[in-house]
């Protein structure tokens, strides 16, 4: 039936639905096993890319394995920021702080240069980063309680500030507090999962040192970030789609409305800050693991920038909109890196990479004149009872499509009829 | 704000952060001219925010970068008198000197107020014909900042030959030399922070007088207070917007000199972004929208700042600023004097 | 656009105020704008070598005895087309620094190829702008070019420390012009040479010097928040001892413009120098806003400073500044070459690349034709560069790597 309908809804085009939408009516109506089903393969090629090295798409300059791994965190980074921008409507300035925090955890605790090192007594350096990974969530998730319950009252404007300016004071604790953090020397030789050591890979597959192309570390770490980003978005769409994402989105849209409609406002901004702050953790574990050396320029304030542009050029409050967005923040510069032709015309890569920040400025003022929403926008959707409503809507419109063209589609509506009983849940 | 600060951060990083007493008590004139002197700059900065903020409920993020090119307007407008950067100061005497910075200070004034006005028009306009949401203004001025930094960054060395903009900070051009000219319970004061408290208070002053002593001013006072029977009783909204923002625009200019004058190696693409949220700070501080308030906020966020520093250590600066910041949106968002242009007015 | 409006404005106002002041305006403007073409007042001031010190401070003669090696030695060298990478800063707010290397040793690569027709190396540059997370998406890419047999770089401690351990499993030979943290020949890497003194040389050498020779008796030290100041000044003070004064070891930001608390700590301890340990982006306003505060004290720094830039910041301030570094004056044709290549003079490190890269020539020239042979080839050697003797230690530090110190003049 996926073959059927895409075939239909190309040849008729009764109610005016740009092709986005369509594709989106078409996928919100499958029956949740149906776009697992879909979604594998296209998943499964996603994650094929380092390997199948594919000619253009592969980066130049740098390794696209490395490229691909630094594109999850930022995919990882997007979502967390999403939930607190897209879906919640709070703006966050200083997302980096979290990001921070995450990597410094793992750092403080797995780097000899550091005096909470735990792996020289009991922990061992195998197992250290996989230990450290959960405490940085913790550890992160605790600190967007400590920010958000002071700030959180703060409304829009007041709370970007304020975000910013505690993205700076982590910054600059962890770089005035030498005593811990090593300030500008930075903790290095951070612990790395330890797994498949081979004879070709004597630290396992994640350490820096396997450059074994195109099975490297950065592959590894790209398939690695991967998993939790599909576990993430399992997590933050079952929010999403309960009681709390119903509240975010009350919030984002009118406050005092969700106020005074009932919504405890206050807990749910709480919430979503703690969240996103968590995810903005792991992404930092994963930094720290994959790059094994942390030091506080990194996690400059306009990263934050960067990251807010990734959720903002994708489409605030869609996940895999963001996630499209943080591939063209961190591909996009990569691409040209290196690269002396394009498709036969000679250019300088390296001086259009130089300009990265001019034109995602230019992209990011464009975009909030000509399309605020974003290159994927989110779209208004029944959260709860959905996929049926979505099955109706779709028959209906196969109906009106049908009607338009004058033939019937015996098929598609026989097929979608089919959808209602595996949409029910 | 010291006593505030401590407890916390001592139980954090006991061993970590200095704490010097001593210090502060030492130097504490030299501090507070220095700060004052800052403070003075961070002022006229924030009545930029302020401002546009009393106006348009909108945080100009991007004012930071006006700061920026008014630098480089100063810097521009003493090239073509024929100053050449050598790190030495000119010591022309005292009336060229004055001229000389009076042309400059014009200089500044028009490249940071055009390009004010410039920003208004080329993205907050369009979005407020949209009716755009505040959080779109802020993303918006977002990109701004980054499009005028790369601009100075990359393209402005190309359009000048490599005399203007690019990655290192200009070449210095030193008009006079600090000199000593008095004494504060032995503290020297020097003429250049004689200049800038100055000039940074009689601008103050003159902005104060313009906002509300002038039909230009009350056109102001009105649309902050309410933009819908301001318009309604005849005042031009899209006006008083740009005057807003040139007002702004301008006072950064001539705070550009002040800055330029005290610190002429400072002039750089990425110079003027800590400047701006200092300067910001200090708005909410006095209580944002509120002109008065701004000044207040700048003269004593710059004193706290050296302050802040001699007892924590100099690398706690700008932690001190920040976290002043916070704990001022905190327990007394409205800042010092309350919010509002409309109603601190006269 | 926007720059057409000051302009005619100003014009204009030099027009009026100029018909006030009677011509004055127009006659001083005249006197600074003919030496335009000059430097100005400092045209005289610029950084000249002044002496070559071992870790005792004590002046170390200058051996002219020995023949620098020439890229262009061998005409009649066979080899198979292999090439050489760099790494380090080449975009960014670092680029700088990777530039003068990658000129460096772009200048030797060149010079040989034009000697020897039969064999030619090309060299593949990488950009890692200086960042650790930038650095291990581009050591791959270094690793996995089977054509590459040598690496000059990386350019950085930071990024080397991220990435060293990439090299090392792979073999590839890792030959750094500029990274001077002590600690990267500790970890046992067998691929790694540094091609100049570290700062665990540098510094008690220049602070042993400024205690011996120059007779220093309270120094501060200031240091910014980099991975370099902040090593560096460490070795300092240990090597100061009794002569580093702690009460006045403030800290400043990389970024920072205003220093006036620091300055008011320096001046309140009233040392007989500062010790400056960061790059001259900080440096040369520091030192300017130390001379404006009246602090007479001489103003010590390290090769962070030793730029032409920081003269020209800094201005008077930089007058009498001793700046060391452990990289050697150039010489005077390698200047001329330089400049006639890239028209811009020498910095640092680019003797040191022209230098490392040349080695790594000879290597090839010498019949070298994979990573493990030019690895063998940079052990056992023992030459003569423009800048030095280089002669490695198993550790790969250089057996004797002296510093130099200049001296604003």
């Amino acid at each position: 039936m996926s073959t059927d309908i895409p075939t239909s809804t190309t040849a008729y085009d009764g109610l005016h639905l740009g092709l986005g939408d369509r594709l989106r009516l078409w996928w919100d109506a499958l029956p949740r096993p149906m776009q697992w089903l879909v979604g594998s393969p296209i998943v499964i090629f996603i994650a094929l890319l380092p390997v199948l090295q594919l000619p253009v798409i592969t980066t130049v300059g740098t390794d696209f394995g490395g490229v691909l791994a630094q594109f999850g965190m930022y995919a990882l980074l997007a979502i967390g920021l999403n939930v607190v921008v897209g879906q919640t409507g709070l703006l966050d300035l200083g997302y980096v702080g979290f990001y921070a925090i995450g990597a410094y955890t793992v750092g403080l605790l797995t780097s000899p240069d550091s005096p909470w090192n735990l792996t020289d007594d009991w922990l061992s350096r195998n197992w250290a980063w996989l230990f450290a990974v959960p405490v940085a969530i913790a550890v992160t998730a605790l600190s967007g309680l400590l920010l958000g319950s002071p700030t959180l009252r703060l409304r829009g404007d007041y709370l970007a500030i304020v975000t910013l300016g505690f993205g700076e004071i982590v910054r600059l604790l962890a770089d005035n507090l030498t005593g811990l953090t090593g300030g500008g020397r930075g903790l290095s030789q951070i612990a790395y999962p330890v797994a498949g050591v081979s004879e070709e890979r004597p630290n396992g597959v994640f350490s820096a040192g396997n450059t074994l192309a195109p099975l490297n570390s950065g592959a590894f770490w790209f398939w690695l970030s991967m998993v939790l980003i599909i576990v993430t978005l399992v997590f933050v769409g079952n929010l999403e789609r309960s009681r709390v994402g119903r509240s975010w989105v009350a919030i984002r849209e009118d406050e005092d409305a969700a106020e005074i409609m009932g919504v405890p406002t206050f807990k749910f901004k709480l919430w979503a800050f703690v969240i996103g702050a968590s995810i903005g953790g792991l992404s930092g574990a994963l930094y720290a693991g994959q790059v094994q050396f942390v030091v506080p320029s990194t996690f400059n304030v306009i990263n934050s920038m960067l990251f807010l542009c990734a959720v903002v050029l994708g489409g605030q409050g869609n996940k895999l909109g963001v996630i499209a967005g943080a591939f063209i923040i961190v591909y996009l510069p990569n691409f040209f890196l290196g690269r002396t032709q394009l498709f036969g015309i000679p250019i300088n890569g390296d001086e259009i990479a130089n300009y990265k920040y001019l034109f995602f400025g230019i992209a990011l003022m464009v975009l909030m004149i000509f399309r605020p929403q974003g290159l994927f926008p989110a779209r208004q959707k029944l959260l709860a009872y959905g996929r049926q409503v979505y099955v109706a809507s779709r028959r209906a419109y196969l109906a009106a499509a049908a009607l338009a063209a004058k033939t019937p589609v015996p098929a598609a509506v026989s097929s979608s009829s089919d959808d209602t009983e595996g949409g029910a849940r | 704000m010291s006593s505030v600060l401590l407890p916390g951060a001592q139980v954090l990083t006991d061993p970590m952060i200095g704490f010097d007493l001593g210090a502060l008590a030492r130097n504490f004139w030299a501090l507070t001219i220095d700060g004052l002197t800052y403070g003075s700059i961070y002022a006229l900065v924030a009545v930029g925010y302020t401002l546009v903020y009393g106006v348009l409920r909108l945080i100009n993020f991007a004012h930071s970068e006006i700061f920026m090119l008014g630098m480089f307007g100063v810097y521009g407008t003493l090239l073509l008198l024929g100053f050449t950067p050598s790190g030495n100061a000119y010591n022309e005497g005292i009336p060229l000197t004055i001229m000389y910075l009076g042309i400059a200070l014009i200089g500044g004034m028009i490249v940071a107020g055009t390009s004010a006005v410039g920003l208004e028009r080329v993205a907050y306009r369009p979005l407020r014909k949209r009716g755009a949401p505040s959080l779109v203004f802020l993303i918006t001025a977002i990109g701004a900042s980054f499009v005028i930094q790369e601009f100075v960054h990359f393209v402005l060395p190309k359009l000048t030959n490599g005399k203007l903009g690019g990655v290192n900070a200009q070449q210095p051009i030193r008009l006079v030399e600090p000199v000593d000219v008095f004494s504060v319970f032995g503290a020297t004061v020097t003429n250049i922070e004689i200049v800038i408290i100055l000039s940074a208070l009689v601008l103050a002053f003159a902005t104060d007088r313009f906002i509300n002593a002038t039909k230009f001013g009350r056109g102001i006072r009105a649309v902050a207070q309410d933009p819908v029977t301001a318009t309604l009783m005849g005042v031009s909204r899209e006006r008083v917007i740009m005057l807003t923002f040139l007002i702004g625009g301008v006072l950064a200019g001539a705070a550009a000199l002040l800055y330029t004058l005290r610190v002429p190696s400072g002039i750089i693409y990425s110079g003027g972004f800590i400047l701006g949220i200092k300067a910001f700070s200090a708005a909410v501080l006095g209580g944002i929208g509120n002109l008065r308030g701004a000044l207040l906020g700048g003269l004593l966020l710059g004193v706290m700042e050296l302050y802040g520093q001699a007892v924590f250590g100099t690398e706690w600066r700008d932690v001190v600023a920040f976290v002043l910041l916070v704990l001022v949106l905190m327990f007394r968002p409205t800042g010092i004097l309350g919010e509002s242009l409309g109603r601190a007015r006269v | 656009m926007r720059r057409s409006t000051p302009r005619l404005a100003g014009t204009a106002l030099v027009l009026v105020v100029g018909l006030a002041v009677a011509g004055c305006s127009s006659k001083s403007s005249d006197d600074t704008g003919s030496s335009a073409s000059s430097t100005g007042g400092t045209a005289a001031l610029s950084i000249q070598p002044l002496v070559q010190i071992d870790n005792k401070g004590a002046e170390v003669k200058v051996d002219n005895s020995g023949t620098p090696a020439n890229p262009a030695g061998d005409a009649s060298a066979k080899c198979d087309p292999v090439t050489i990478a760099m790494a380090g800063a080449l975009t960014g707010p670092n680029a700088a620094l990777g530039i003068n290397i990658l000129n460096g040793a772009t200048l030797a690569i060149d010079a040989h190829n034009a000697a020897a027709p039969d064999c030619q190396v090309a060299i593949k540059q990488f950009d890692t702008e200086g960042d650790p997370q930038k650095a291990t998406q581009v050591a791959p890419t270094i690793v996995g070019d089977a054509s590459i047999i040598g690496l000059l770089g990386p350019a950085f401690s930071g990024e080397t420390k991220a990435v060293g351990p990439v090299f090392n499993q792979a073999g590839l030979l890792s030959l750094t012009a500029s990274a001077t943290n002590p600690d990267l020949t500790k970890n046992g890497w067998t691929n790694f040479f540094r091609g100049l003194a570290n700062d665990a040389v540098q510094g008690p050498s220049v602070a042993a010097y400024m205690v011996n020779t120059l007779k220093y008796e309270k120094v501060c030290v200031v240091q910014d928040d980099s991975d370099y100041g902040v090593g560096l000044a460490e070795q300092i003070t240990s090597g100061l001892g009794d002569a580093a004064d702690s009460s006045c070891n403030a800290k400043v930001k990389t970024g920072d413009k205003q220093f006036d608390a620091a300055v008011q700590q320096v001046k309140d301890a009233e040392p007989d120098a500062v010790f400056y340990a960061g790059y001259y982006a900080e440096g040369a306003p520091f030192a300017s806003q130390l001379k404006e505060s009246g602090v007479t004290a001489a103003f010590v720094s390290a090769d962070g400073t030793n730029d032409p830039q920081f003269v020209k910041q800094a201005g008077n301030a930089a007058k009498d500044a001793y700046l060391s570094c452990p990289c050697g004056p150039a010489p005077d044709q390698f200047a001329t070459d330089y400049q006639a290549k890239f028209s811009t003079a020498p910095g640092v490190y680019s003797v040191e690349a022209y230098d490392l890269a040349t080695i790594m020539l000879l290597g090839i020239d010498s019949g070298v034709k994979d990573r493990a042979g030019l690895i063998d080839w940079v052990k056992n050697y023992d030459g003569d560069g423009l800048a030095r003797h280089y002669k490695w230690e198993s550790t790969g530090e250089l057996a004797s790597a002296l510093i130099w110190i200049y001296q604003v003049k």
